[in-house]
């Protein structure tokens, strides 16, 4: 019954930036993949002095974009002890709806918007149906994954987008940028601060930790549980989508299978990135940087001559690392908590 | 309905309330008003309503009708917020915190103080915790992570809570349960300057002289139903005991007196780091010994560490002089150890199972043949056990979740006196159940360890630890405070104990 008796579910501490030793574990945590990923660029760049030419940085920055975006939207849903596993489906839609009406001669900004408002009109029904149905979110979001590829499936049948449909504007958008900066990475790093800030600064944002960390207090608490979840679903949505139309972008071409599978990868970065899926601890900027891990060793491993198909075994590796460090941590600071409860406790007695 | 001052309209009010939560009535007809500067007193047996009656005025729980009123206006609480927005501030028995937020945080969720465009002002919120905190005259950073504070220091925290909003209602359901005596004095005094200046407050304790301490008056429930209200003035602790119990002490606990044997279960020296420290103690065959203390002493880890669900890091656990090895339950069983957990819904009972089915819980492998169970025996096993329980069912295939309170714990009890245990530990045997099935698994524990069971009996009821043991051992901040025969056990000595009042060595 006494709290310490629990085990730590997750490396503990918020986004508050104070001086505990706890909130230095989590800050730990997000260094520590920090440090992975410099480490593996610089080795890289060793064995390969043409790794991070300014192509080079461009294409992993490019290559990052879309999972860092998707996984921005996964945490904030995370972080409120929930999942979402229909974001590859919510991308590949809002990709082929951009460029269905991109193809027809639309206005390139309005079919990002286009794409942003149908994956927060996903992220509605998600939300919806998580909050008001009382079902785990693993399965309502498992089921609505399906529901969602399978309208695809029907709406666009065996058809496909190309570049060459896309106005040149829009394809240029998706390469182009501040030198090796594409604009696409502009957009993103903006996204993120937005999501960092409004997650460590407002209300809202810091009901989404609340709830995680104990849905039964938050209630308690006067947290508008349901509208919070609805809030972080749409969020969720509207980055896949926004994401999608930068897939559209990026590559210039979408058929009715894109996007699939695509949850396994962004749940994937998101735990790399120090999110806890119990819920209550994290960041986006963590979520950011395991998507940024992720997607690098795609690039490396070619860089370095390794063959490419080793890249989902390391991708799982990587995962059970991620879930090991955040386990072993959990621990040591339990213990550590319950030393300090037994040494104040031995000082009363004395 | 007796009430000494009806002219005044009451800041919060309940009138007929009336709630049930599927077969159990948790409260019938009940009426309760609550005066600026007053402060009134709940009692009640645990279970007789007043959870849910304080989640009723919280806006947790809508009633199924009567009505809450807000000077004297009904109003329709959706929900905490409502509650909260109205001035209506509760402190729960079990400090509900969020472990990964910090205490400042925690104190102000939902309405932390902001600056220009809605941004959290971080700075304002600390400063104004530590100005709480101050003001309650306790040393808490209102930096750190609620994860690993003690349950007083959580407790702490829900009062500056509630201080932070001025309240103009206070509801506390036992808030000092887990302080000391010192922290309690501290307490009263911050309630007492609420009150004179306005707030109403609805407190609830099951230390009676608290009651007469703190209140003006006095509200009595029982079996969910209103018994009395009435000034403080010239009660006495017997008058009120009679209000909630509604009968004689004595019919309640029907303690056999018994012949006792070896030593059944022996505990030595047992330690779990940061949980409790250094526990020796022994049960003999045919006795009932009580371990009390406060919510949070370690009572419940302790079992738990006997038993194997957690592991110990020093000491040893013998039952009938064979060593148990730590954190393994199922050698615990064989060795004849039985545990009745304290949260029946979550740890004793498959809700969603059958009566039958979760009485062979235990007895998978006595009533199975060649790895293949056999239905025939099961039900026999299980009518069996039901029947000499006498639990009140329609169908042993009926959902257990469909039973009362009293009838589910009789259910865990049968799961597990079917195993023929040696030793049976029994954490919170009665909690949330009603006053008549109280009494037969008082008389069903009597007349187990008259047959020779020996019974560890962890409860925070004590009239139930007075009544129904033969020696009380009492825990305080996860060491044995005190070991206390029963012919010198008093509420007085028990309490004093639980709370490091005393320190008689164990």
């Amino acid at each position: 019954m006494t709290m310490t008796a629990k085990p730590a579910a997750a490396p503990a501490g918020s986004a508050t930036g104070s001086g505990g030793f706890l909130d230095r574990v989590l800050k730990v945590r997000e260094l520590a993949i920090l440090v992975v990923l410099v480490l593996m660029l610089v080795a890289t760049q060793l064995d390969n002095s043409a790794f991070l030419s300014e192509q080079g940085v461009k294409d992993l920055l490019l290559n990052a974009t879309i999972l860092v975006l998707v996984g921005v939207g996964e945490a904030m849903v995370v972080i409120t002890r929930n999942v979402d596993l229909s974001v590859g489906s919510v991308l590949g839609v809002s990709a082929f709806a951009a460029g269905e009406f991109l193809r027809g001669g639309g206005n390139p900004v309005l079919g990002i918007v286009i794409a942003v408002a149908i994956g927060a009109g996903f992220g509605v029904v998600n939300g919806l149906l998580v909050s008001l149905g009382q079902v785990p979110a693993l399965v309502v979001t498992l089921g609505t994954l399906y529901i969602i590829r399978g309208l695809d499936s029907v709406w666009f049948g065996s058809r496909q987008i190309t570049a060459a449909d896309l106005p040149s504007g829009f394809v240029g958008f998706g390469h182009d940028g501040l030198g090796a900066v594409p604009w696409l990475a502009v957009l993103t790093v903006a996204v993120l601060v937005v999501a960092a800030y409004y997650l460590r600064g407002y209300r809202g944002g810091r009901d989404l930790y609340a709830l995680g960390s104990s849905p039964e207090a938050a209630r308690l608490a006067g947290v508008a549980v349901r509208k919070r979840l609805l809030t972080a679903y749409i969020a969720c949505g509207a980055l896949a989508g926004l994401a999608g139309a930068l897939y559209l972008a990026r590559f210039g071409n979408v058929d009715s299978g894109t996007g699939n599978g695509y949850e396994l990868t962004v749940v994937s970065a998101v735990v790399v990135g120090g999110v806890a899926f119990t819920g209550g601890s994290g960041s986006v900027y963590g979520a950011a940087l395991g998507a940024l891990l992720l997607t690098s060793i795609n690039s490396v491993l070619p860089a370095i001559g390794v063959s490419s198909v080793w890249v989902q075994a390391i991708d799982g590796v990587l995962l059970l690392l991620a879930i090991a460090v955040d386990r072993v941590v959990a621990l040591r600071v339990a213990a550590l908590l319950r030393e300090r409860a037994a040494q104040t406790r031995s000082a009363h007695h004395d | 309905m007796t009430d000494p001052v009806p002219e005044r309209t009451p800041v919060l009010a309940l009138e007929g309330v009336s709630k049930s939560f599927g077969a159990v009535r948790a409260l019938r007809d009940v009426s309760l008003r609550l005066y600026a500067g007053e402060a009134h007193a709940l009692a009640g047996e645990n279970g007789a309503g007043k959870s849910t009656l304080i989640k009723t005025l919280a806006g947790v729980h809508r009633p199924d009708t009567g009505s809450v009123l807000i000077d004297g206006e009904p109003v329709v609480l959706h929900g905490p917020a409502d509650a909260r927005d109205a001035g209506v501030a509760v402190i729960y028995q079990e400090p509900t915190l969020f472990p990964d937020l910090s205490v400042a945080e925690n104190i102000y969720v939902g309405r932390q103080p902001r600056r220009s465009l809605g941004r959290v002002d971080h700075r304002a919120m600390r400063e104004a915790a530590a100005a709480l905190f101050a003001r309650l005259g306790v040393d808490l950073d209102p930096e750190r992570p609620a994860r690993g504070l003690s349950i007083a220091d959580q407790q702490l925290v829900e009062i500056a809570k509630a201080l932070s909003f001025d309240a103009r209602v206070l509801i506390m359901d036992e808030p000092t349960a887990a302080l000391t005596g010192s922290e309690v004095a501290r307490l009263f005094g911050v309630v007492r300057a609420l009150r004179e200046s306005g707030a109403a407050v609805l407190f609830i304790s099951h230390r009676l002289e608290e009651v007469f301490a703190l209140c003006q008056r006095v509200t009595t429930l029982r079996d969910g139903a209103w018994i009395a209200t009435e000034p403080v003035e010239g009660l006495t602790e017997d008058d009120l005991v009679r209000r909630m119990v509604g009968r004689d002490l004595d019919e309640l606990y029907p303690k056999q007196k018994t012949e006792l044997g070896d030593v059944a279960l022996s505990v030595r020296r047992l330690t779990r780091e940061g949980v409790f420290t250094d526990v020796s103690f022994e049960v003999r065959h045919g006795e009932i010994v009580a371990l009390a203390g406060l919510v949070g002493a370690g009572r419940s880890e302790v079992a738990r560490a006997i038993f194997g669900v957690d592991r110990w890091d020093a000491g040893e656990v013998e039952v009938d002089g064979r060593r148990l090895k730590p954190g393994a339950p199922s050698l615990a069983m064989a060795a004849g150890l039985a545990l009745v957990p304290e949260d029946r819904r979550a740890q004793g009972l498959v809700m969603d199972m059958s009566i039958a089915r979760n009485i062979n819980l235990t007895g998978l492998r006595a009533t199975s043949r060649a790895g293949l169970m056999d239905r025939g025996a099961e039900r026999s096993r299980a009518v069996d056990w039901a029947v000499r329980l006498q639990v009140k069912y329609a169908r042993l295939a009926d959902v257990v979740g469909t039973l009362s309170g009293g009838n589910q714990q009789k259910v865990v009890l049968a799961k597990w006196l079917s195993t023929d245990p040696r030793v049976l530990v029994v954490d919170e045997p009665t909690r949330g159940i009603d006053v008549g099935t109280k009494a037969e698994v008082h008389r069903l524990l009597s007349r187990l360890a008259a047959d020779g069971l020996a019974v560890l009996m962890i409860s925070s009821d004590l009239p139930e630890v007075l009544g129904m043991a033969d020696r009380v051992l009492v825990m305080h901040e996860g060491r044995l405070a005190a070991e206390i025969a029963r012919a010198d056990a008093t509420e007085e000595s028990v309490m004093a104990a639980a709370t490091g009042r005393t320190r008689s060595a164990a």
